[in-house]
């Protein structure tokens, strides 16, 4: 009751008092909000800023199709390019499968119990691991035990197992989002269980399964620690060969070679590096943006 | 899957003690169930069922006529649809149900340790109480169920005959491959009817079909029991005791009390429970004093 009485009938609806209060703290707290989203947009268009007047007079049709050099003026990202796409392709291959499969179990078939719950937990405690400790796994699994070498085969199958915690988490969460009357009415057709999946859930899941694979490809594209870790080479002056023997191949992918440049002395090659960024940060974005529109496309049918 | 399903009344020393400190154990079923003449599609008898410690049906026997329609009736909370959904065993489903007592279709029992819930759900249909088309076409809602049974035959001519029964070909057969969901709710429960019917079931299980819907509506999917109830033996639950009165030729009247949960008090043909209700409580229910 803040509305004051002024004569028989008549009311004011001007904020008074605790309105007023509770209006004000209101106005302020969308001002505060938005300094905390500025705050972090500003230092990323600094960062952007800096590193596009270091790295643009050296990004040239040269500088994509060279291979690297030891002259920085020569030097080119070439091979890094193709390795990283090489490498995130099979990462993807290896990955995705697993995540669904799993998810799909957890959340159609697995009991309700405890082990499931212990289970989950540990996928989410998974993907705060830091992503050396995957490149320390993978050295000691793939590339020492399995004997594959510091190859496209050995990263891929390191990054896989690095953002598969991720993936499962996404598809869980997706999967959660099919309405469960949809399977009621799948299962009362006759339909069987994997039936009902197949037909149903993975469908409806599959907008957020593809979205949350593009973020962890985004994620697993910028990976340098896990990678370094297993051996990848940052000088390979050749292409990936396109066969099954390729994947046994050395390589090296856009964010190793960044790191290795910028740990050179010369100032041409930290432009080197910088120019690598720009080239990384565009496509990162332009998975990003992909995730966006995949999602858009696939809920408006 | 966590279930425990006894086929049969527990006669086992084990069963007798899980069965003991359960004061609904002692509860006396009604004796106002009266017999449908004719076939009987379903036999239920002394059917016990519990959701994890909490019980839901309390002692539930009888039997449902065949080609006839049967409504369930009560106030929310009576177990009504709880029983519906152990006709084509929908509750196994839901983790933690333990269902003690008989179940049994055309003679077969429903529970039995060599029964596929999958063919029981195949021959006998249900339609839910929010209209739940898949997000497909309208002739692959239809078209889905036939499928994932191994239909072979005439797709087309399924979907044609399927929607036609339904009373909603000549609404749809233009737009066929429109997303179901682009229907109205009264529209969307005929296709969920439609979708069942392509099934070739002997059975539709109805669970508060209209209560989503408004009252043309309503009165579409009633005609549409009724004109069924030649072919198919329908159950449905209402909420609606003038529905209740409008289609059905069999009534059971469920209701919770606080000692015993999901009891039948009384079944009889619609026409008697309405006019010469045996039990006071039906009376004061239908009469619309409580629920």
């Amino acid at each position: 009751m803040s509305a004051a009485e002024t004569s028989a009938g008549t009311v004011t609806l001007r904020a008074e008092g605790g309105v007023a209060r509770r209006q004000a703290w209101s106005r302020a707290s969308r001002w505060i909000l938005l300094g905390a989203t500025v705050l972090g947009l500003v230092v990323l268009v600094i960062l952007g800023i800096d590193n596009a007047i270091v790295g643009i007079p050296s990004l040239d049709w040269d500088f994509l199709a060279n291979y690297p050099s030891r002259f920085a003026e020569r030097a080119g990202i070439r091979s890094s390019i193709l390795g990283s796409v090489w490498v995130l392709v099979f990462t993807v291959i290896f990955a995705i499968p697993v995540a669904v499969g799993a998810a799909v179990w957890m959340e159609e078939f697995a009991p309700r119990n405890a082990i499931l719950t212990t289970v989950r937990l540990n996928i989410a405690n998974l993907a705060g691991v830091p992503s050396i400790i995957y490149g320390i796994l993978g050295l000691a699994v793939f590339v020492r035990l399995l004997e594959f070498g510091p190859s496209i085969l050995a990263g891929a199958l390191t990054l896989a197992l690095m953002i598969l915690p991720m993936t499962v988490i996404t598809s869980v969460e997706a999967i959660n989002q099919v309405a469960p009357s949809i399977r009621e009415g799948s299962l009362a057709l006759g339909a069987t269980r994997w039936q009902t999946v197949w037909h149903h859930v993975l469908p409806g899941a599959m907008p957020g399964i593809m979205t949350g694979t593009i973020l962890a490809v985004a994620r697993a594209a910028g990976e340098t620690a896990a990678l370094i870790m297993i051996g990848a080479f940052t000088f390979i002056a050749f292409d990936p060969s396109l066969s099954f023997g390729g994947l046994l191949d050395s390589f090296t992918t856009l964010p190793i070679q960044v790191y290795n440049w910028t740990i050179r002395p010369q100032p041409e090659f930290r432009a080197n590096a910088a120019a690598g960024i720009i080239v990384l940060m565009i496509a990162v974005i332009g998975l990003n943006a992909l995730a966006l529109v995949v999602r858009d496309r696939l809920r408006r049918t | 899957m966590s279930i425990r399903v006894r086929s049969t009344a527990p006669t086992d020393e084990q069963a007798r003690a899980a069965l003991r400190g359960r004061p609904a154990a002692e509860h006396k079923p009604s004796e106002n169930v009266a017999r449908p003449e004719g076939e009987v599609a379903f036999s239920i008898a002394d059917l016990n069922l519990w959701y994890g410690a909490k019980q839901a049906l309390t002692r539930v026997g009888l039997d449902i006529p065949r080609k006839q329609v049967t409504a369930l009736i009560g106030p929310s909370g009576c177990g009504k649809s709880t029983l519906i959904r152990c006709l084509n065993r929908m509750n196994d489903l839901i983790p933690g149900v333990t269902i003690e007592g008989s179940v049994s279709y055309r003679n077969a029992d429903i529970y039995g340790s060599d029964v596929d819930p999958v063919e029981v759900r195949r021959r006998i249909g249900m339609v839910f109480q929010k209209p739940n088309p898949f997000p497909k076409s309208i002739y692959d809602n239809v078209a889905f169920g036939a499928r994932v049974n191994g239909f072979r035959g005439n797709v087309d001519d399924l979907v044609e005959s399927s929607l036609q029964r339904a009373a909603l070909w000549d609404e749809v057969k233009d737009d066929l491959k429109k997303s179901g969901l682009a229907l109205s709710g009264g529209q969307q429960q005929r296709l969920c009817i439609a979708r069942a019917l392509a099934n070739n079931p002997d059975v539709i299980l109805m669970d508060e079909p209209c209560s989503a819907l408004d009252p043309i509506a309503t009165l579409k999917i009633e005609d549409l029991m009724r004109e069924l109830a030649t072919d198919y033996t329908i159950v449905v639950v209402t909420h609606n005791m003038q529905q209740a009165a409008r289609v059905s030729d069999y009534t059971a009247f469920m209701l919770t009390d606080e000692e015993i949960t999901g009891q039948l008090i009384e079944y009889a043909p619609t026409e008697t429970m309405f006019t010469q209700p045996a039990d006071q409580r039906t009376e004061d229910y239908i009469s619309g004093r409580f629920g």
